[in-house]
Parts: C-alpha cells; sequence; structure tokens
C-alpha cells in the first residue's frame, strides 16, 4: 500500500523559469564559442551554427538536468517537447522570412496611385498596378465561374452516380489533369484560341481564364470529393426512407451538409490559380495599359506585374523593384484575403452541432 | 392507413449473394410484428424489403411478391420512391439532418420533397408528430436548436416524430433502442405501442424481453451457417414463440441458448 502511494506522489519538478534559462545560457555559451572561435578571415558569426549547436547543448542541458531532478518520465517529454518545438520553429522560419522580406520591400509602393493607375506611358517612377489588380480580379471569377460547377458536378457524379468504366475513366483525367504543369495549361489555352481566333486576337483575358480552369477544375473535383464522401451514408438513407428522390436527396441534404467544406475547397482552389504566372504570360499575355474586357486584347494579371516588373527593370530600375514587391504584398493580401474567407464561411455554413 | 403486408416467397440478394431465401408470410396492421434471430440473419435485409430499401445498395434486389393491401409493390410499374412516402423507417442509429433544426427535421420529409404548408400548418403538424413520439415536453422551447443538440435518445424519437410526421400507413424499425441507454428505450417501447394503434409496426430486435413486452407477433429468423441465406423459422403470435414454440431452434434461441 504505501509503495503505490508513493508512486502516484509528484516527483520533484524543475522551477518555470528553468526552460527559459536554460535556453538563454546555452545560446549564449553557443555564440560565445563560435565568436571567440572563428578566424578573422571568415567574417561574421555564423548563425546557423550557433543556432545548431545552441540547441543542442540545449537538449542536452535539459535531459541530465531533467533526468536527474524529475526522472526519466519526464525528461523523456521534455525531451519531445523541445524536438518538436524545434521542428515547427524550422517550419516557421521561411514562412516568416517570405512574409517579412514581401512586406518591408513592398510596402513602399503600396500608395494611392498604385491601386488606381495602370503603366500607360510609365518608365519611371509612379504609374501602378490597377491593370494588373483588375486583371488577375476578373480572370480568377470567370475561371471560378467555369471550374465551380464543373467541378462540383463532376464530383458529384463521382461520389453519387459514378459506377463502372466511365467513372474509373474520368477519376483517371481528374488525376492527370492534377499532374498538368501550368505551363502546360498555358499553352493548351493559347493553341486552342489561335486555332479559334488567329494569330492576332489569340491573347487575351479569357484565353488566361480557360488556363487558370484547367488547373482548377481537378482540385474542385477533388475537394468536392472528399467532401461528399464523409457524408453519412445514414442521412442519404433517411431522406431516401422519408420518400425523397434521389437528385432532391443530393440537393438538398448531401450538399447543404458539406457545404462548408465544399466552400472552403473552392476557396483553396481559387488561392492555388490566382498566383499563377506561366499559363497567363502565355494566353492573357501583358500589357501596360488598362483593359476591361476579358474577350479582346492582352490583359495584364498582378503575378505577370510582379514577374515582367523584375525582368524587364528599366532605366530607373529602383522604381520597377518597387512596384513588384508591391504587386507581390498585393497578391499576398489577397491570398490571404481569401483564405479569411474561407474561414468564416466554414464557421457560418458548418453543420450546427451540440 | 395501417396496410396488411403479405409477403409471397421472398428471395433478397446482394449481388450474386443470396442473403434471404423464401420467405412467405402475413404482417398484420394495427399491431407490432418483431422479427428476432442471431446477427447475420437477414433481419435488417428483410425490413429493408419492405419500403424498398434494400435496392439502394448497388447491386442488390428482390424476387418475389410483396402485397400491401394486395397491390405488389415491387411490380414494374411501381415507383419506389412513392412506395416509401406509405412506409416509414427509423434506423438503428439516430440520423437526424445535421443542417436542420429539430422543428425542420420533423417536417423534413415535406421540405426535402418541397411541399409547401402554411406555417401554422407546420407548427401544428410539428407539435402532433412530437407529441406522437413522446418528445414535445422535452423540446417544445427549442424548436429552433440544431437536432444533432439532442441526446442520442431524444435523436432517435425525433427520428420517429419525422417519420410519422409523413402519416405513412406502416413504420419499420430496426434495432431502434439498440444504441440506447434503458429509460430511453423505455420512452420508445411505450411509443411504439402507441403507434400500432394507427400504424402497422415492424421492428427488429435483438432483445428478447423486448419482444415479448411489445409484439403481437414474432418471427424468428435462423442460418444454416455462414454464407448461406437467411430463413424464416417460426411464425406466430408472441406469447406462444417465447412460451411454446413449435420449433426446437426457435426454443433454443428465445431460452438464450444461442445468438
Ligand atoms: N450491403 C451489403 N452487401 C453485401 N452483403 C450484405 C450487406 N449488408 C448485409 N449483408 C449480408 O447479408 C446478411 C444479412 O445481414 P443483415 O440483414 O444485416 O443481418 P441482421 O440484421 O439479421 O444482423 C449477412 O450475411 C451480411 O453479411
Ligand atoms: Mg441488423
Amino acid at each position: 500500500m504505501a509503495i503505490i502511494s508513493t508512486g502516484f506522489q509528484a516527483s520533484a519538478s524543475l522551477p518555470r523559469w528553468f526552460t527559459p534559462a536554460a535556453l538563454v545560457g546555452s545560446f549564449s555559451v553557443a555564440l560565445a564559442v563560435f565568436t571567440l572561435a572563428r578566424t578573422p578571415s571568415e567574417g561574421g558569426t555564423s548563425l546557423v551554427g550557433v543556432g545548431f549547436v545552441g540547441f543542442a547543448l540545449y537538449l542536452l542541458t535539459v535531459a541530465i538536468v531533467s533526468r536527474l531532478v524529475e526522472g526519466r518520465r519526464k525528461a523523456a517529454d521534455r525531451l519531445i517537447t523541445s524536438l518538436v518545438t524545434a521542428a515547427f520553429a524550422l517550419a516557421v522560419i521561411p514562412l516568416v522570412s517570405l512574409a517579412w522580406t514581401v512586406v518591408t520591400n513592398g510596402i513602399a509602393r503600396l500608395d494611392a496611385d498604385f491601386f488606381s493607375m495602370s503603366m500607360r506611358n510609365v518608365v519611371g517612377p509612379g504609374g501602378g498596378a490597377l491593370h494588373a489588380i483588375v486583371g488577375t480580379l476578373e480572370l480568377t471569377l470567370i475561371a471560378s465561374l467555369i471550374s465551380v460547377p464543373v467541378g462540383i458536378m463532376t464530383a458529384i457524379y463521382l461520389v453519387e452516380y459514378g459506377r463502372g468504366k466511365l467513372a474509373r475513366a474520368v477519376t483517371f483525367f481528374v488525376d492527370v489533369m492534377t499532374g498538368i504543369p501550368s505551363i502546360v495549361a498555358g499553352l493548351f489555352a493559347f493553341t486552342l484560341f489561335l486555332v479559334l481566333l488567329g494569330p492576332a486576337a489569340a491573347i487575351n483575358g479569357f484565353a488566361g481564364s480557360i488556363a487558370l480552369s484547367v488547373l482548377m477544375i481537378p482540385v474542385v473535383v477533388r475537394a468536392t470529393e472528399e467532401m461528399l464522401k464523409i457524408v453519412p451514408n445514414e442521412l442519404r438513407e433517411a431522406s431516401y426512407a422519408l420518400g425523397v428522390p434521389k437528385w432532391l436527396t443530393i440537393v438538398k441534404v448531401v450538399i447543404p451538409t458539406a457545404l462548408a467544406g465544399i466552400a472552403t475547397g473552392v476557396i483553396i482552389a481559387i488561392a492555388r490559380v490566382i498566383g499563377e504566372t506561366a499559363p497567363l504570360l502565355l494566353a492573357a499575355g501583358f500589357t501596360t495599359s488598362m483593359n476591361y474586357n476579358p474577350f479582346s486584347d492582352k490583359m495584364m494579371t498582378l503575378p505577370v506585374f510582379v514577374f515582367t516588373s523584375f525582368a524587364n527593370q528599366g532605366i530607373d530600375t529602383q522604381s520597377y523593384l518597387d512596384r513588384s514587391w508591391a504587386g507581390a504584398l498585393t497578391l499576398m493580401l489577397i491570398v490571404m484575403i481569401l483564405n479569411l474567407f474561407a474561414r468564416l464561411i466554414s464557421k457560418f455554413l458548418s453543420p450546427k452541432g451540440a | 392507413m395501417a396496410k396488411r403486408i403479405e409477403l409471397k416467397s421472398i428471395d433478397v440478394y446482394y449481388g450474386k449473394f443470396k442473403a434471404v431465401e423464401d420467405i412467405s408470410m402475413v404482417i398484420e396492421p394495427r399491431a407490432i410484428t418483431a422479427f428476432i434471430g442471431p446477427s447475420g440473419c437477414g433481419k435488417s435485409t428483410l425490413i429493408r424489403t419492405l419500403n424498398r430499401m434494400h435496392e439502394v445498395i448497388p447491386g442488390a434486389y428482390v424476387e418475389g411478391e410483396l402485397l400491401m393491401d394486395g397491390e405488389n409493390i415491387y411490380s414494374d410499374d411501381v415507383d419506389p420512391v412513392k412506395v416509401r412516402r406509405q412506409v416509414g423507417m427509423v434506423f438503428q442509429r439516430p440520423n437526424p439532418f445535421p443542417t436542420m433544426s429539430i422543428k425542420d427535421n420533423v417536417i423534413s420529409g415535406y421540405k426535402l420533397n418541397n411541399n409547401k404548408m402554411s406555417k401554422s400548418d407546420a407548427d401544428d403538424l410539428v407539435e402532433r408528430a412530437l407529441k406522437g413520439a413522446n418528445l414535445w415536453n422535452e423540446v417544445k422551447d427549442r424548436l429552433e436548436r440544431p437536432g444533432s443538440s439532442l441526446s442520442g435518445g431524444q435523436q432517435q424519437r425525433l427520428c420517429i416524430a419525422r417519420a410519422i410526421a409523413v402519416e405513412p400507413d406502416v413504420i419499420l424499425m430496426d434495432e431502434p433502442t439498440s444504441a440506447l441507454d434503458p429509460i430511453s428505450t423505455a420512452a420508445i417501447e411505450d411509443m411504439a405501442v402507441e403507434l400500432k394503434e394507427k400504424f402497422t409496426v415492424v421492428i427488429v430486435t435483438h432483445n428478447m424481453q423486448q419482444a415479448s413486452r411489445i409484439s403481437d407477433m414474432t418471427a424468428f429468423f435462423n442460418i444454416a451457417g455462414t454464407g448461406l441465406p437467411g430463413k424464416l423459422i417460426e411464425y406466430d403470435k408472441t406469447e406462444k414463440i417465447f412460451s411454446n414454440p413449435a420449433q426446437q431452434q426457435t426454443e433454443d434461441y428465445v431460452s438464450g441458448r444461442f445468438g
């Protein structure tokens, strides 16, 4: 009895300040070692080296101290927690660094002009990306108007009706489409319109939308398929048992139940294609002027704007670079807004439970 | 209301596999008929043939005749959707529609079929159906809450309310209480007894006491072995089945010697 009760008693535990103290200590030691040991020819202290050695020191300290004070189970717990946290930090570093670079470089030109002017007749500073923003929004909207119905209906066919050869063939083609490199989608749209409209009119906004649709449809199909599959079969049967025909069951039970997931999937698909550059460069071309009409003439889009500003820096190099970064930042903001939207939608549309 | 069901040499298949063989029996209106038997003997399969739900499974089909008040529901010109409007069904696991409120769940048979009704008619119907399912008092103050916010037993009664709201002739229940606690089970048993005033009630149950407590007629099914079709072994008044069955197998099963 006595033995059992001691087994449940809390063993000694390290104070709360131990972790931060160990971290600071380990990294200071690592920094000191690297600073002292470096030869003058090497220049600055290697931060990567400090990171590695500091972290190794920290793990060692934690493992030993915790093993001595707290026992094996807690030492293992601390070790794994540290490793998992480190892995997470490692994954987040590039993300934060990327966001930081885009924001610091892009903020300079994120002004009123940027959102109200095109690049027509601009060679130096000034100008804006309104033509590209309009182009991106219009093209993505058209691509969504095409891809979302086609994608959702294909998924409904596959999940609710598809049996046998045809369904297998459709699944196969969706798989193949998922793997199409985006430049090939661009080439496809470009050649299609070349054949249809001739070389003079082949490049236009709509061709760009078609290229984006080719990339977007398989993503929408896959996302919708997954969502429809997790609608419990019991709900379909409950509906049939009430004498509701199959198509009404799909429209009024299956889709509403899966709607939040489908909407999220659609928005993620949009976010996926909105940053496509290569296919748009081919199919929608690029221009410095405003063009609100997606059905005729070349149309600028944000990714292409970023690319061309960077690739063809004029005499006033800095202005072009600034505009390029501002374009990238705008694109990032649009994607962030889309993601926010996806979250709100899934929050409001999800079936409300207990 | 309350139709008499006559099965004439019914065979039920899942593709090539014959799950149930040669069932002939008469299910009386305004009575509770219980299906009992060991797992896998085809009780669920058979009860699902009574509202043509069996054939929603790919490759599944039924042979034989099934007459409801003399009309064969398996004849070629019968629309299975229409049959299901006359034969309500309650499943083993409660399955209210998660996107609908309690109230909308009750009238879902109308809403899903796009049948319009006035608000007062809808309110009356909701109250009547929920009272019929012994659920009204528990939910009358929260009809707009989601159906999935109820407890398991309440959800099952909500599903029963949903089934009786469309005013079918027959109610089928496949182990409706097997996922529920004893109190919810008692509530549903009481309700089943009330339902037989108006409907033909068929209930599948694993619970001998339940069958003997509430049913008027009992059908005992069995299989000779795995992979073989289930058969109707004995069908008689419940009292007879439980006190003095004609078949040895029935005797063994109801006395708990196997199953
Ligand atoms: N969807 C299905 N596909 C193929 N076989 C099935 C299916 N459902 C049930 N079966 C088979 O049919 C037989 C009867 O099953 P079931 O009617 O569920 O029995 P019970 O309800 O009496 O336990 C079993 O052998 C079972 O494996
Ligand atoms: Mg069963």
